[in-house]
């Protein structure tokens, strides 16, 4: 049956049919959908993993169980799962195994432009690389027939404008593979040397079968075109743009498998041009060093830029062809306020953010929602590397002088942002006599991505009760004594705690506890309204960043649909001139 | 037939994720080839966001560019104006005439330009043929029955360009895509827009 389908739950539905029976992956813009949607048929078993180690290993101990399995993460995820990439890479699977990796060309939501082909060369693996929801879905199925046959975990890599565009799929029915029963296979899967370097020679061998492949594959294709001049030799979402810029008057040679690159194919197909091929493709120019290995005449990063993402326009214009301009437009309008993303209005880590960049403090950050605390006007955050960097690079951070900024910094990490890679930074704090301060901000979700269950909330994927890790105890049990909890609602708690623990000697834990306050289980408060007779309009409310406060002529306003009444504006108003209506004013604050 | 591409702009938390799904249910159910691409993640929290709709025989690119768009259906007025580069010659917008402040703005960091809605009109590229409508969607919204249905209100007003689509086809892909609790309020929302008459030029 046709239907409308995004590229990510394409790619899910190519794997359910294809039998999928185990799913383990980490949250990541642009990945997530995939694992959501198989979570949504009842008989895959899915799950949320700490983080993309311990998700692809889960994968792997599932296919190695005899059923087909799939593991999925964004680019940078694979970094964290690199690990057993390269070993699995050389033990192979027993029931197939695909990894879904989204890049991120342009960053729309991610941290670095890395180019995950790379991973695919490095670890000598298969990658396939779809254009559309339809070959999301076919590429997805097809990658357990190809992981099976060359006893392979495949790579399938989708970015932003394929993960999250919808466009036309036909679906068919699931067929449920039969368990492929476990062996013992100590010289396949027992990778200590001896057994390596005899499955060294397999991995090579099968690179060279995969190339093979390539060559004949309907994944890598020609359309025919008329231009004799120039070929051009694409993949992926450039590929629409390609088709979309030139139409049938230029031959395309359209690659489903990015890696292992096939060399006759390319060879045959540039020598029906007389002035060579142009290899359009995002990022880095992989495919295009390919060409040039092979002597290839070909262009690319000279034409087409290594940064962000392209589009028709782009192709369009760095070929020759006519292009769509941007029309002639007023300048007032080239000079518009920008509207960056923001934190929520009600967002717990506000307050938090505001003692902290009130007191002056040097704040180690980390990857989620809370990353936007660096946006101004809080400022409140110096640094965001990775996943759980806050916490170790605050260890390093306060022995670059002897321990003395100890004394005035902190880090912040998110509570499933911690479990992922932050708790292994603690233990080292702990282990090594630090005195870092970390605040652990518990939101209770993992929230950039969309709201997904983690360790730490007590729910599994499907919204079931789960295994609840108690962060209190955990810290205490990495060695960590000093562990309080805060109500980021109030800043007067917030400022004394973090006061005390930077103070205080040796290690310290601060959890700010409270839950995003877009969780479908937090009723929000009735909005605030501000007494116009007492605002003084001395703009002390604005240095939260709240978006549902603004200052009006009249002076401050509250933006009733918005405001959920956390009252922490309330807490910077000297003249009292906010008010909860029909509720009582905390006298806390 | 060439594609026609629509664009779905405003701050992200208005609902435009569910205005692009409602208009891709729509136009395949008419039996045209459909591309919908959506924002997701860090820009959805109160930044600026776009949705590109393509539909036609055969649609290859899911992004709209400059100079393509032949709708931009804008949720919030500062957002028509920022994307007007992509319009087509001869296009139209619709925008709601509402005004969200963004965080600069909020700030004091910059201002949010004045008479935005004239100002638009009057700077809408040539050659003649491109016209912008501006209504007041959160008040019908209101009038519906929810301020969050700012969205089927705008697409209301969108369905009056689409003479070959009746209105039924539009009402059927709304029930389709909204969840069953908000169908009434998003059906009077779609009916009020739909209805409405724009702000004279």
């Amino acid at each position: 049956m046709k239907t409308l389908m995004l590229g990510n739950n394409a790619v899910a539905r190519g794997l359910y049919e294809a039998g999928v029976g185990a799913a383990s992956s980490y949250p990541g813009t642009p990945s997530t959908e995939i694992t959501e949607a198989l979570a949504e048929y009842g008989d895959v078993y899915s799950e949320w993993a700490p983080n993309e180690k311990v998700a692809l290993e889960t994968a792997f101990g599932a296919s190695l169980g005899g059923r087909r399995a799939f593991c999925g993460m964004k680019h940078v995820g694979l970094n964290v799962a690199a690990d057993p990439l390269f070993t699995i890479s050389y033990t192979g699977v027993r029931a197939g195994l695909v990894i879904a990796v989204a890049d991120d060309p342009g960053m729309h939501s991610s941290q670095n432009e890395q180019d995950s082909r790379h991973y695919a060369a490095a670890a000598k693996l298969p990658m396939l690389e779809p254009a559309d929801s339809g070959e999301c879905y076919e590429f997805a199925k097809y990658a357990f027939e190809l992981s099976e046959t060359f006893d392979a975990p495949v790579l399938l890599r989708v970015c932003t404008r394929t993960a999250h565009s919808q466009s036309v799929v036909d679906a068919g029915e699931r067929v449920l593979p039969e368990l492929i029963p476990y062996e013992k296979d100590i010289a396949k899967y027992v990778m200590m040397p001896g057994n390596a370097k005899r499955r060294h020679p397999v991995v090579e061998e099968r690179v060279r079968r995969l190339a093979a492949l390539a060559e004949t594959s309907p994944l890598n294709r020609v359309e025919p075109g008329a231009r004799r001049d120039i070929g051009v030799i694409t993949s992926g979402a450039p590929y629409q743009y390609v088709k979309e810029a030139c139409g049938d008057d230029i031959s395309v040679l359209k690659l489903g498998i990015v890696h292992p690159l096939p060399e006759k194919l390319i060879r045959d197909f540039a020598a029906r041009f007389t002035d060579g091929v142009i290899v359009i493709e995002e990022l880095d120019p992989v495919i295009e060093n390919h060409c040039r290995v092979l002597g290839i005449p070909a262009r690319g990063k000279a034409l087409f830029p290594v940064c962000g993402e392209f589009s028709q326009n782009l192709i369009s214009r760095a070929l020759g062809y006519d292009t769509p301009a941007a029309p002639e437009l007023p300048p007032w309008l080239a000079d518009l306020p920008g509207r960056p993303p923001i934190m929520c209005a009600g967002c717990p880590h506000r307050g938090m953010f505001y003692s902290l960049a009130k007191n002056k403090i040097t704040v180690l950050g980390d990857i989620g929602c809370y990353t936007l605390g660096a946006a101004a006007p809080l400022g409140a955050i110096d640094t965001t590397i990775c996943m759980g960097a806050s916490v170790s690079g605050l260890h390093g951070f306060t022995h670059a002088e002897g321990n003395k900024a100890a004394g005035r910094s902190v880090c912040v990490i998110g509570d499933s942002t911690f479990m992922h890679s932050g708790v292994t930074g603690l233990i080292n704090i702990a282990y090594n006599g630090g005195s870092s301060t970390v605040i652990i901000l518990d939101n209770s979700i993992t929230g950039m991505t969309g709201h997904q269950q983690n360790p730490t909330t007590g729910f599994n994927i499907k919204g079931d009760p789960a295994g609840k890790i108690d962060l209190e105890a955990l810290c205490r049990a990495v060695g960590i004594s000093r562990v309080r909890v805060v109500d980021p609602y109030s800043i007067a708690e917030c400022d004394n705690a973090v006061a005390e623990e930077i103070a205080a000697p040796g290690p310290s834990v601060i959890i700010s506890r409270r839950p995003c306050a877009l969780l479908k289980t937090v009723k929000p408060k009735p909005p605030l309204r501000v007494d116009p007779g007492k605002c003084k309009k001395c703009k002390s409310c604005m240095k939260i960043g709240c978006p549902a406060v603004s200052m009006k002529d009249g002076g401050a306003e509250i933006d009733a649909t918005l405001c959920v009444g956390c009252g922490v504006c309330t807490q910077l108003c000297k003249f009292d001139a906010f008010e909860a209506p029909g509720a009582q004013r905390r006298a806390a604050l | 037939m060439k594609t026609k591409s629509i664009m779905i702009v405003g701050v992200g938390g208005q609902g435009s994720l569910l205005a692009g799904r409602l208009l891709g249910c729509l136009l395949m159910n008419c039996g045209y080839d459909v591309k919908v691409s959506e924002v997701h993640g860090m820009s959805q929290r109160g930044g600026s966001v776009v949705t590109y709709v393509r539909y036609g025989g055969k649609v290859r690119s899911p992004v709209i560019d400059e100079g393509g768009a032949d709708f931009i259906v804008s949720f919030e007025l500062l957002e028509a104006a920022r994307w007007l580069g992509c319009l087509a010659p001869g296009g139209k917008v619709i925008a709601n005439t509402q005004r969200i402040d963004p965080m600069p703005v909020v700030t004091g960091a910059a201002e949010y330009p004045s008479g935005l809605a004239e100002k638009l009109k009057a700077a809408l590229p040539g050659p003649p043929g491109a016209s912008a409508d501006t209504i007041d969607a959160l008040s019908l919204a209101v009038e519906a029955g929810s301020s969050k249905a700012v969205n089927i209100v705008l697409m209301g007003r969108l369905s009056r360009y689409f003479a070959d689509i009746p209105e039924d086809a539009w009402l059927r892909a709304l029930k389709e895509t909204v969840p069953a609790k908000t169908l009434d309020t998003n059906t009077k929302a779609f009916s009020l827009g739909r209805g409405c008459e724009a702000a004279p030029a």
